[in-house]
């Protein structure tokens, strides 16, 4: 099932499947790791439209709110 | 082939300013957080017979800019030289595609595999080997805490090579990384570690929150504490005990009334000397910064280097990102806020890390309004405190409340919309004792080379001022608004001047004036926001441009006016 980084559980594991956005943006998610393809598990989640933090291979990187709902992940649920 | 000049290239809190202080020996800022180093930094190595210069530049993930930090690095990339791209080894596959993008300049590349420690206990194994016949390029393993590396990295620079490698699109690139990861890395399971525990808690928000609460609570409670008691059982004893008795028969010898003795000793007062109000340059010019701000600024940079080097500031970062969006920021500005309450001039320096100009302009103005150095704080602790512990919250209260006051405003009248917080977090380390030390001292004798002059010279200028009477001028301009408005004396005038040179001297001048309390509190409170002080505004005409600096120079002076005056009504 696809659906957005927000909507993943904390502690759920997933793999990215497509970016929707501008350029920029895509360009800088994928210079730091994040891009179609890689496994990905959600940490936290803030309130209020907040934050998310995810691990990404050994890595820990935090995405705004927006920016979070454009990145679409295909999980198992 | 001859080397001239090497550059540190790599992400962002990889270790280059680690392995350019062990190159070079040369002190800089090594914090465990991305945006550490915001401008490009020179040093010299002996490369056999030859002085070889090095450049520690800012940590970037692409040669594609996204903000004046990464800018620089990228600038610095184009203007050549053997590069020196520093990978940090549990982050491999995303390293890469700095280093692909490298090799396909026309510059020599050597790869420096860091924290080749932490690989470890992260069951992580590279073979090194393979990643060189891979890339092409030489390979070496580094460890920054010991030191392990360096020799064969130094030795091996003559290797670099210039690939000039076909360029790749994107997609290519990643297809090549992921091979390439295949191919030379292998991951064997292992447990989470305390640490890890302790990550996950601090950034999860129902557990961050409270966590952050507690941290900061504590940081502030050590802060005072360690600063007190310097003060109480140290400094303070120390000048009255072995300064006072000098300065005594040095008072002597000048003789009191002449001009000397007012410039060396200043006033007697009951004829005695008292280092808060003599206010000559051997007197309150060195008790003030010594004996009253830097116990305050040793303790202050102590609990922070603790905190940099744990990894903790990015999480606090996430923390805060919902409230600082309201103020037309996200998360991430509340590091140039943290940099800030050390000293306001790296704090101006470290929006480099933000990416937007509207985003620079309004944390680099809220900085400069709301968030006091610690010179600044520790002389209102000092001098307000006298009065009541109730008044320094007064006067922080204010402050705060116009950070959040003004952020709101500049959110809603500057076009466009604050960016989101992209941002990564690194793992937390164990701070090392001399690693913290070291930062320590360099933060420490910074503000001895770089402020205590400044002190002296407003303590000078003080005198000089009252002397030729250029403060009469200056108070018959600017009496109504301060008699009027803020209900202060004339001669609180003289602060306000000397305020642009230095907050803290400017603030132990109020305590001169006999001011009841809340003329202190309002006085204060002005004197932390009406102007930054001349050393931040220079940074930030550099850093804002003139134009914004102009408009946020204009915002300064309305704030402090409304301010002054709202105190002045609401304060009984
Ligand atoms: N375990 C381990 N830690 C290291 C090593 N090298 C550096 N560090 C730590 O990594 C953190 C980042 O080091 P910096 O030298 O500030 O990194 P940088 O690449 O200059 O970072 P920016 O200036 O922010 O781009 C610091 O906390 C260092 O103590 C290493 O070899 N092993
Ligand atoms: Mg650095």
């Amino acid at each position: 099932m696809i659906i957005d980084l927000t909507q993943m559980q904390p502690g759920e594991i997933g793999a990215i499947v497509e970016i929707h956005g501008g350029q920029g943006m895509i360009k800088r998610l994928q210079s730091m790791g994040i891009r179609p393809g890689k496994k990905i598990a959600k940490v936290s989640s803030h309130f209020w439209r907040g934050p998310q933090t995810v691990e990404i291979g050994n890595m820990q990187v935090t995405v705004g709110f927006g920016m979070a709902k454009r990145i679409l992940v295909e999980v198992k649920r | 082939m001859k080397i001239e000049k090497i550059l540190l290239a790599g992400n962002p809190n990889v270790g280059k300013s680690a392995i350019f202080s062990r190159l070079t020996g040369a002190k800089v800022m090594i914090s465990n957080y991305p945006g550490t180093t915001v401008e490009f930094t020179q040093g010299n190595m002996k490369l056999g017979d030859e002085n070889v210069m090095i450049i520690d530049v800012p940590g970037t993930y692409t040669l594609e800019p996204t903000c004046k930090a990464e800018d620089v690095a990228c600038r610095m990339v184009k203007e050549g030289g053997l590069v020196i791209n520093i990978i940090d080894a549990t982050n491999l596959e995303r390293n890469l595609y700095l280093t692909l993008e490298l090799l396909e300049k026309d510059i020599p590349v050597i790869v420096a595999l860091n924290m080749w420690d932490d690989t470890k206990h992260r069951g992580i194994h590279i073979d090194i080997k393979k990643l060189e016949e891979q890339l092409g390029v030489p390979v070496v393993s580094t460890c920054c805490l010991t030191g392990e590396g360096i020799k064969e990295l130094i030795n091996r620079l003559p290797e670099a090579k210039a690939l000039k490698a076909t360029v790749y699109s994107d997609g290519q690139k990643w297809e090549r990384i992921g091979r390439i990861i295949e191919e030379v890395q292998r991951l064997t399971h292992r447990h989470h570690t305390l640490l890890e525990i302790l990550e996950d808690l601090s950034i999860k928000p129902l557990t961050g929150l409270p966590i952050a609460l507690g941290v900061i609570y504590c940081a502030f409670w050590i802060v005072r504490f360690i600063g007190e008691n310097l003060i109480g059982y140290i400094f303070q004893p120390l000048f009255t005990r072995l300064w006072l008795p000098l300065m005594m028969k040095l008072s002597v010898l000048l003789r009191e009334g002449t001009f000397l003795h007012h410039i060396v000793i200043g006033n007697l007062i009951d004829g005695k000397i008292d280092f808060g109000q003599s206010f000559g340059i051997l007197t309150t010019g060195l008790f003030l910064p010594i004996a009253m701000i830097l116990p305050y600024i040793f303790s202050f940079y102590l609990i922070l280097g603790v905190l940099e080097d744990l990894g903790y500031l990015p999480r606090l970062a996430v923390l805060a990102d919902n409230l600082m969006h309201h103020l037309g920021l996200h998360g991430y500005a509340i590091i140039p806020f943290i940099l800030g309450l050390g000293c306001n001039v790296p704090g101006a320096l470290a929006t480099r890390v933000l990416e937007e100009r509207r985003e620079k302009f309004i944390a680099a103005t809220l900085m400069a309004i709301a968030i006091p150095c610690m010179a600044q704080i520790a002389m209102i602790v000092g001098i307000v405190g006298q009065r009541g512990g109730k008044y320094v919250a007064i006067v922080f209260g204010t402050l705060f409340f116009l950070l959040i006051i003004k952020g709101l405003i500049l959110n809603k009248i500057l076009k466009g919309v604050s960016p989101e917080i992209l941002v990564e977090i690194p793992p937390y380390r164990m701070p090392q004792a001399t690693a913290v030390i070291k930062k320590l001292w360099m933060r420490l004798s910074g503000f001895l080379r770089e402020a205590l002059p400044f002190v002296l010279l407003g303590v000078f200028f003080v005198n000089i001022l009252y002397a030729l009477k250029v403060i009469d001028f200056f108070t018959y301009i600017f009496s109504p608004i301060l008699t009027n408005l803020w209900g202060l004396p004339q001669e609180a005038i003289g602060a306000l001047i000397v305020g642009f040179l230095r907050k803290d001297v400017a603030v132990g001048m109020l305590g001169l004036l006999n001011l009841t309390t809340k003329q202190l509190v309002i006085g204060s409170t002005i004197l932390a926001v009406y102007f930054p002080c001349i050393a931040t505004f220079v940074v930030l005409i550099r850093e804002l441009g003139v134009k914004d600096m102009l408009k946020a120079t204009l915002i300064m002076v309305v704030v402090a006016l409304s301010v002054g005056t709202m105190l002045n009504l609401f304060l009984s």
